[in-house]
């Protein structure tokens, strides 16, 4: 049990500096909102190319395709150095963590040649296009139909909580390719160009009043059977690819300092009974806090050291979300309940903190649905890691057209 | 980074469960629970001896193996999983420690290659009454050498042989090596939440004491032991916590309620999840206690609540919902959830509980952020 870096691990992680002190942006304007990740596209996309040409981006994935050719503890090391300075943000993470992967896997050679590089250099951006107004967690009840024409394919329907997706070139699309047999094998994958007329993309207006997310609309959308990625009727084992790679992704706990600025608020505010840091009610959440934070974050090294060991990091890594997600809600409500009166300010020019509490309290609902509900997680870390039975479904041996549906 | 259990220790931790699921089936820890004159396994103790275990962290001089804290981290999760009823937090965690940690030579040369050979057994006798231990624990006396005053509850003070006890000489609060067998000293064994861990009244009058590191340190001494004592007993308590889940997991999956499997109502799986949640937040942070406890790292007082903290809710939330899980059955003797409910409470409590933890872990972070 050692913190420190082997031999190996230092000397990539001295490299790994040096050069991010040479390469990374000075300063950039980063979102407060844990859900942006396009507030300057410009800089996004420059540092992009940068990592890129330098093999920092998709360090893991095959020189050839314009990766780092790189074991996945040197990305962990150099996720945690680039942490350090303020980059911009990442509108690049969903197709290269989850969409091109998938096409990387189950795509033709041409889509491949076609794809991969250009995705990897920044220079085209991707969306995912799974989670319909009709299923969300239960993604599998795709309704868009794609209708064959031919030799193409015939797109109706709408996606919706699509993040990117007005800034997207490309989306990968689950569509119902057969409404006669049990829903999850008449889907079929896609890919589609998002600026094809057909194509509607309208923003979403959040409860915190952002809008993060998209609505997509495909009316008439014409696309050749050359965009489909995968066998007709695969569509949902093409998608357990891509949501697999989802999970692979090693999650931080992104609320790690959180209880800093709880005390640095507790420390200005004073109660009835004197100023709250002495309030022993807030001490012990304090503590509460810190150590779900710790956990996460210790919960990342043991991922860190599988992956370090060349083993496949075990189950723990899928508690992150589930916990950082209640843990932000939580401090938050508390961090309002210490403002008293005053917190029912929302302008960052008043409010302690700029606000910051209040925008996470906005935020929290999001992130506890986004990605899988706490419900899913907590169902797939049962059934999953714990071994315990599926849900009784309705649904299977069905043909998809005869499920009930309800609105 | 290497931030897991080496080979090596992997392989000493498998040994160590093999060992205890042949030599501490739950029949041994009922054995205990069942007999009121029983305080421990007898048995059980000798044989843990016998593997070497008691000298794990004690240095080779000294009649240890002379491994890392923790290679005894490793033992300690094996030890909790297998609710072991033998006094070896007390002896190893604390006294040991203790003496390691402020024991002259010539103490360390007396007392620890007994502990390692199994001769000697240890309690830590702080507290006196209800509530954290704070300098108003500190009631009893020490006077030319004597000792006068009483400590309860003392856990395995009724079978110990050698205190490491808080008093207060000429106004100054200190830790003292107090021997059990000899004049002065009265012990009466106390009904405990966890029969499976006996405690004792200790009453001295006169009883013969040496000062056990300087005058004056005795509550910072005694806070040191506990730090080192909490990262593992939180070892303690992952174990317990793991294998009460794993009891849960397999009623869950062999009882049927309305045509199906219980596991399979998302109300007992989403349960079980948060159990597994609570479980590996609590490794984590035992793993960052045990390298802060291994390293001598300037951490340990906050790797060590943390891990305190984290150890505690979760083997509390796995032992309650176990018994939850189980409906009827669990609130029965003869099913064993009961055993883990209340090794929860008592690992919990034995060295000082949550509250008082969170309340120094707080503290912690306040002169770090300060600093």
């Amino acid at each position: 049990m050692d913190f420190n870096d082997t031999p190996e691990e230092a000397a990539y992680r001295k490299q790994v500096r040096a050069w991010l002190a040479e390469n990374a942006p000075k300063a950039v304007a980063r979102p407060d909102d844990p859900m942006e990740d396009s507030n300057d596209m410009q800089a996004s996309r420059a540092w992009q190319r940068k990592k890129a040409e330098a093999g920092y981006a998709c360090i893991t994935w095959p020189k050839e395709w314009g990766g780092g050719g790189g074991a996945s503890w040197q990305s962990v090391i150099f996720g945690q150095e680039e942490a350090k300075f303020p980059t911009p943000g990442n509108p690049f993470a969903i197709g290269l963590g989850m969409c091109v992967p998938t096409l990387m896997t189950a795509g033709n050679d041409a889509d491949k040649q076609r794809f991969v590089r250009p995705a990897v250099l920044g220079e085209e951006i991707w969306c995912q296009l799974f989670s319909e107004p009709s299923g969300g967690s239960d993604a599998a009840a795709a309704r868009t139909r794609a209708v064959r024409d031919g030799d193409d394919w015939v797109i109706n329907g709408q996606k919706v909580w699509t993040s990117g997706a007005h800034y997207s070139d490309f989306g990968l699309l689950l569509a119902r390719t057969d409404p006669d047999v049990p829903k999850h094998k008449g889907l079929t994958m896609f890919w589609i160009d998002m600026k094809a007329p057909g194509v509607e993309v309208r923003p979403i207006h959040q409860m915190s009043g952002a809008s993060n997310f998209n609505e997509v609309y495909f009316t008439d959308l014409r696309i050749k059977d050359s965009q489909r990625v995968g066998a007709v009727g695969e569509g949902w084992r093409v998608a357990l690819v891509t949501l697999m790679n989802e999970r692979l992704s090693v999650g931080g706990g992104g609320s790690g300092s959180g209880h800093a600025r709880v005390l640095k608020l507790a420390r200005d505010i004073a109660t009835l009974a004197g100023p709250a840091i002495k309030d022993s009610g807030l001490r012990e959440k304090i503590a509460d806090w810190f150590v779900q934070a710790e956990g996460l974050k210790y919960t990342t090294f043991r991922t860190m050291t599988a992956l370090s060991r060349g083993q496949t990091p075990g189950p723990e890594s899928s508690i992150g979300k589930v916990v950082s997600a209640s843990l932000m809600q939580d401090m938050a409500n508390t961090a309002l309940e210490l403002e008293d009166q005053y917190g029912i300010i929302n302008d960052p020019k008043l409010a302690p903190l700029s606000a910051a509490f209040q925008a996470s309290l906005m935020a929290a609902p999001g992130m506890r649905i986004a990605g899988g509900t706490d419900e899913i997680l907590r169902n797939i870390i049962a059934e999953r890691v714990l071994g315990l039975p599926q849900d009784i479904r309705l649904d299977k041996d069905v043909a998809f057209k005869d499920i009930p549906s309800g609105r | 980074m290497d931030f897991d259990f080496s080979d090596d220790q992997k392989f000493l931790k498998s040994e160590a469960r093999k060992f205890l699921d042949a030599r501490c089936p739950v029949s041994v820890v009922r054995g205990v629970l069942d007999d009121p004159a029983k305080s421990f396994d007898q048995g059980l103790w000798k044989a843990v001896a016998g593997q070497g275990w008691l000298g794990t962290a004690i240095p080779e001089e000294f009649g240890g193996l002379g491994l890392g804290g923790i290679e005894q981290c490793a033992i300690a999760e094996e030890l909790g999983r297998a609710l072991a009823p033998i006094p070896f937090a007390s002896t190893v965690y604390f006294v040991a420690e203790a003496l390691m940690l402020a024991g002259s030579q010539e103490q360390k040369a007396r007392w620890l290659p007994k502990i390692a050979a199994g001769e000697v057994i240890g309690c830590f006798a702080t507290v006196e009454r209800p509530g954290t231990l704070t300098e108003a624990q500190a009631q009893a006396r020490v006077d030319g050498g004597k000792l006068t005053g009483v400590k309860i509850p003392v856990t395995d003070g009724d079978v110990a042989d050698l205190a490491v006890l808080l008093a207060k000489e000429a106004g100054q609060t200190a830790l003292y090596l107090v021997e059990l067998n000899g004049p002065g000293v009265a012990r009466e064994t106390l009904q405990t939440l966890d029969p499976t861990r006996s405690a004792a009244k200790l009453t001295f009058e006169g009883a013969a004491a040496e000062r056990l590191g300087e005058a004056g340190e005795g509550l910072s001494l005694a806070e040191a032991v506990m730090n080192r004592a909490a990262v593992l007993l939180a070892f303690e308590q992952v174990g317990g916590a793991d294998r009460a889940l794993e009891m849960a997991k397999s009623y869950a999956l062999e009882r049927y309620a309305f045509g199906r499997q219980i596991g399979s109502y998302q109300a007992i799986k989403h349960k079980l999840a948060d159990i597994y949640i609570k479980n590996e937040l609590a490794r984590s942070n035992a793993y960052y206690g045990a390298w802060a406890l291994d390293d001598g790292a300037a951490e340990l007082p906050v790797a060590a609540a943390a891990a305190r903290v984290a150890a505690s809710d979760a083997f509390w939330f796995a032992a309650k919902e176990n018994v939850q899980t189980h409906g009827g059955m669990g609130f029965t003797w003869a099913v064993d959830c009961h055993l883990f409910y209340r090794r929860a409470q008592q690992l919990g409590l034995v060295a000082g509980g949550a509250k008082a933890w969170k309340e120094r872990l707080v503290s912690q972070l306040e002169r770090r952020n300060v600093a």
